[in-house]
């Protein structure tokens, strides 16, 4: 009998849940807001293991970050799964950081927030 | 990153494209044990949550007994918070990982932000320099909070400002990272220097 990884955490070393992948196909940034899809709602909780864990997590909308925190999963494996869902059809995100640094209309609408709260 | 090229040119991107809100972020810096979880739990809507990435491993399938720690299984962790601003608009406060050498999430974390509240204690000033460094030559809008842990700080904004040797126009002002309004009058002064920037 292995008692490998009877230290806790993480049973299996983390990138085998994501077969040896280090890299996503698609990358998925640190604070992109995740969404299920209409087939994520209807099929995404039954899928195997973590990601199964991730689209049920999805009840509410999270971000790539609190997927990762909540799951314990490390971030680059939290990554690899997520860019998985997204290409199955299972999950969409929200995301901007792609178009560089916010504009001047998003920035103004970050002060009114911050200084309604 | 799965946002259209198409998204870009109009604006649209900043515009949610489906049943969830936008992210924005803004990341938090400085120093070890400055008080940058702090400061995010303070105004965080959630607990800080820590996520953490584990760092490739340098010695791989060697199973080393004379040595005595064989599994460093070095992580690096992050805290963050998040506010939302509006029903498709919330703000992610990331704090940086504690060791200045894992350049490489910083890359990650900066990237599309709004900018960084640099915390420093002035006891110890040099903490902050690499984060000063980083975000100049990036040319990334940041400003500098002396975190007033006791209430009591023993140089003004404008001998940190020179000390640090930032340009004069980079907010430098007193902080407590304990007090909501105080870590939203950091964040607000932050904002506003980014306006500025954009403008500019």
């Amino acid at each position: 009998m292995s008692s490998f990884g009877d230290a806790g955490g993480l049973r299996v070393r983390p990138y085998a849940i994501t077969g040896g992948r280090t890299r996503a196909r698609t990358e998925v940034d640190i604070e992109a807001i995740v969404y299920r899809t209409p087939k994520g709602e209807q099929t995404g909780s039954g899928l195997p293991l973590e990601r199964g864990q991730i689209v049920g997590l999805l009840s509410s909308p999270q971000s790539t970050a609190e997927i990762s925190a909540r799951l314990h999963l490390p971030l680059g494996v939290t990554r690899v799964v997520l860019g998985d869902l997204i290409e199955e059809g299972y999950v969409a995100v929200n995301s901007r950081s792609a178009s560089g640094r916010p504009d001047l209309r998003l920035l103004e609408r970050v002060l009114d927030g911050l200084q309604a709260l | 990153m799965v946002s259209k090229p198409s998204d870009m040119a109009t604006g649209a991107a900043d515009v949610p494209a489906g049943p969830a809100p936008m992210p924005v972020k803004i990341v938090v810096a400085g120093g070890f044990a400055v008080g940058k979880t702090t400061f995010v739990g303070s105004i965080s809507e959630i607990e800080p949550l820590t996520t953490e990435a584990a760092l490739t491993r340098v010695s791989e399938g060697v199973d080393d007994t004379s040595k005595v720690s064989t599994k460093t299984s070095t992580t690096v962790a992050m805290d963050f918070g998040r506010i939302t601003l509006g029903s498709d608009l919330i703000l992610y406060l990331f704090g940086t990982p504690g060791q200045d050498r894992f350049w490489f999430m910083w890359d990650d974390l900066v990237r599309g932000a709004i900018g960084a509240v640099v915390l420093i204690d002035t006891r110890r000033l040099e903490d902050c320099f690499p984060a000063v460094d980083y975000f100049e030559e990036h040319r990334i809008p940041f400003v500098v909070g002396m975190n007033c842990f006791d209430g009591q700080v023993s140089h003004s904004p404008d001998d940190v400002r020179e000390a640090l040797a930032v340009s004069p126009d980079t907010p430098v002002f007193l902080v407590d990272a304990r007090e909501r309004e105080s870590t939203k009058s950091a964040l607000l002064e932050l904002v506003q220097h980014a306006l500025v920037r954009a403008t500019a």
